[in-house]
């Protein structure tokens, strides 16, 4: 489905990525780890049309993607993704509205008992149902990155983004976070790509995961060369173990060490 | 004994020291009139308040002997209609032009030198300007408060704009929204306590145009009568009309603020998520 044929991205001159070979099919859970700077979110940006190639293609069922954000490919960013004045549910409801056309992506009569009612449902499942009518600033940071998803996925994306979704959350949140993620993959045949800083969240999650690194160093101009994916590991989903425990999970232990 | 910029006075102390200059300053007054008055009773630079008191019974609760009219309120009506009429419209064209220039780049690369331009003309400069084409009415009077604050609550609506976070105008794009309702549904709705802040902001300014405009040409208002009567020295109405303008500033500052809070429960700070 995507096609990634000798690609590379510069600016101003200093290469970010260069020679990217890849092809991903429907369906596949893709995971971008490497080190801060290395391009993966270069990558993720160039998916999603906020960044071009400056050489190479990037091809979407054979034509070049779009160079600018469209309903095929939804988005969840760390961070500032939800939209500050609307309720969860008018959140979510959004994502209906700005599917039609239109001057204003407001929703009148039936149209509007639909969409409230398919947001309701979409909320139910990422478990946000009991706060329909709070605002994002009321809610906490794993349950917005859940309505993050909620409203991303009522676009009916075929490809999901997450760029670092879960770096700002605790480990317990995050393990739940997971579960959700690999739930609705599956539920909504999902092609999804994350940028992740957490290895051990890309070998849990995915069933590809993606080092971004430098193959040539030039020590004395560390610009000169940019960075390519160096592993392309399959990860065995039979192998998931839950990534991290909750904190009362990970302390239980040791307190009946103690006592003991 | 904590530094100084660690010490915070208790609600009671705060109140107390809040208050304690306006009481001197009245105190102050009292005294240097009273001082002036018993000196010469016919002193008009610092009247006392009871004169004060006349002067206002006078203006505000009888007819005038001339046309009849409640003065002080005709002034205070014919002021805040001026000073209304131009900030709304000031604040609609603002608000227009910050959101236009802020949301669309080829907008804003034709329209931000000229707002620039625009915004350092010195308002009071070009008054002659305006009696010369809209003559000496309302018009003019309003279009100088609308000239003199229109560029301020533009630009700053313009940054505004440009503030919200970039990731929300994506997120929308890729639930497949077009321009006009990212502008409708996204930064609109976001601007709108951004305008009432700014409006805040550019009252001040509003009030010195209207004061000016009415200083130099009208029959009414409160500017007007402010500088009519400094021809007698009549402190006695000024004083008070000084303290009406401030009082109704006080308010309207007010009032906008509670508004915000009201209809805007999502607009508290760090709320951008």
């Amino acid at each position: 489905m995507i096609e990634v044929n000798n690609l590379g991205k510069s600016y101003d001159g200093n290469p970010v990525l260069e020679r990217l070979n890849v092809n991903v099919k429907e369906g596949e859970f893709v995971t971008l780890v490497g080190a801060s700077g290395c391009g993966k979110s270069t990558f993720l940006k160039m998916l999603l049309g906020t960044e071009s190639p400056t050489s190479g293609e990037l091809l979407l069922d054979g034509k070049p993607i779009a160079d600018e954000p469209g309903p095929d490919r939804g988005i969840v960013f760390q961070q500032y993704s939800v939209f500050p004045h609307m309720t969860v549910l008018d959140n979510v409801m959004s994502a209906v509205g700005f599917a039609q056309r239109g001057l204003t992506g407001y929703l009148f009569g039936t149209k509007r008992k639909q969409a409230r009612k398919d947001a309701e449902a979409m909320l139910n499942e990422v478990g946000l149902g009991h706060a329909l009518q709070k605002y994002p600033h009321e809610l906490s940071g794993g349950m917005k990155q859940r309505l993050a998803i909620a409203q991303a996925l009522l676009g009916k994306p075929r490809i999901l983004l997450l760029d670092e979704p879960f770096g700002a959350l605790d480990p317990g949140i995050r393990a739940d976070m997971h579960e959700l993620v690999l739930r609705l993959w599956k539920e909504h045949k999902l092609t999804i790509f994350m940028v992740t800083h957490d290895i051990k969240e890309g070998f849990y999650l995915g069933t590809r995961l993606w080092v971004f690194d430098k193959v040539r160093q030039d020590p004395h101009a560390p610009q000169a060369f940019g960075a390519t994916i160096t592993y392309d590991l399959p990860v065995n989903s039979k192998a998931r173990q839950p990534a991290a425990k909750t904190t009362a999970e990970t302390i239980a232990p040791l307190l009946a060490e103690k006592a003991g | 004994m904590k530094r100084l910029i660690n010490l915070s006075p208790a609600p009671a102390t705060r109140m107390f020291i809040a208050l304690l200059p306006f009481v001197l300053l009245l105190l102050v007054y009292i005294v240097a009139s009273d001082a002036r008055l018993e000196a010469n009773p016919n002193d008009k630079l610092l009247p006392s308040f009871s004169q004060m008191g006349a002067a206002i019974d006078r203006m505000a609760l009888e007819p005038s002997k001339r046309s009849g009219d409640y003065v002080f309120w005709v002034d205070t009506a014919s002021s805040l209609k001026r000073l209304g009429m131009g900030v709304a419209i000031a604040a609609s064209v603002g608000l227009a032009i910050g959101l236009l220039t802020g949301a669309l780049p080829v907008i804003n690369a034709s329209m931000s030198p000229l707002l620039t331009v625009i915004s350092l003309i010195p308002p009071l400069a070009i008054l002659p300007v305006l009696f010369i084409i809209f003559g000496l009415g309302e018009l003019s009077k309003v279009m100088l408060i609308v000239l003199g604050i229109t560029p301020f609550i533009a630009r700053d609506l313009q940054r505004r704009t440009q503030e919200i976070p970039s990731e929300q105008l994506v997120k929308a794009q890729t639930l497949g929204a077009n321009t006009s309702q990212i502008m409708v549904r996204v930064l609109l709705p976001q601007l709108m306590p951004k305008l009432i802040d700014a409006v805040r902001l550019s009252m001040g300014a509003g009030w010195l145009f209207l004061i000016a405009a009415e200083a130099i040409a009208s029959t009414d208002g409160l500017g007007y009568r402010i500088f009519l009567v400094r021809r007698y020295m009549s402190m006695d109405v000024i004083l008070p009309y000084v303290a009406w303008i401030t009082l109704l500033a006080f308010l309207f500052d007010w009032l906008l603020a509670t508004l915000s809070r009201r209809l805007f429960p999502w607009n508290v700070q760090g709320g951008n998520s």
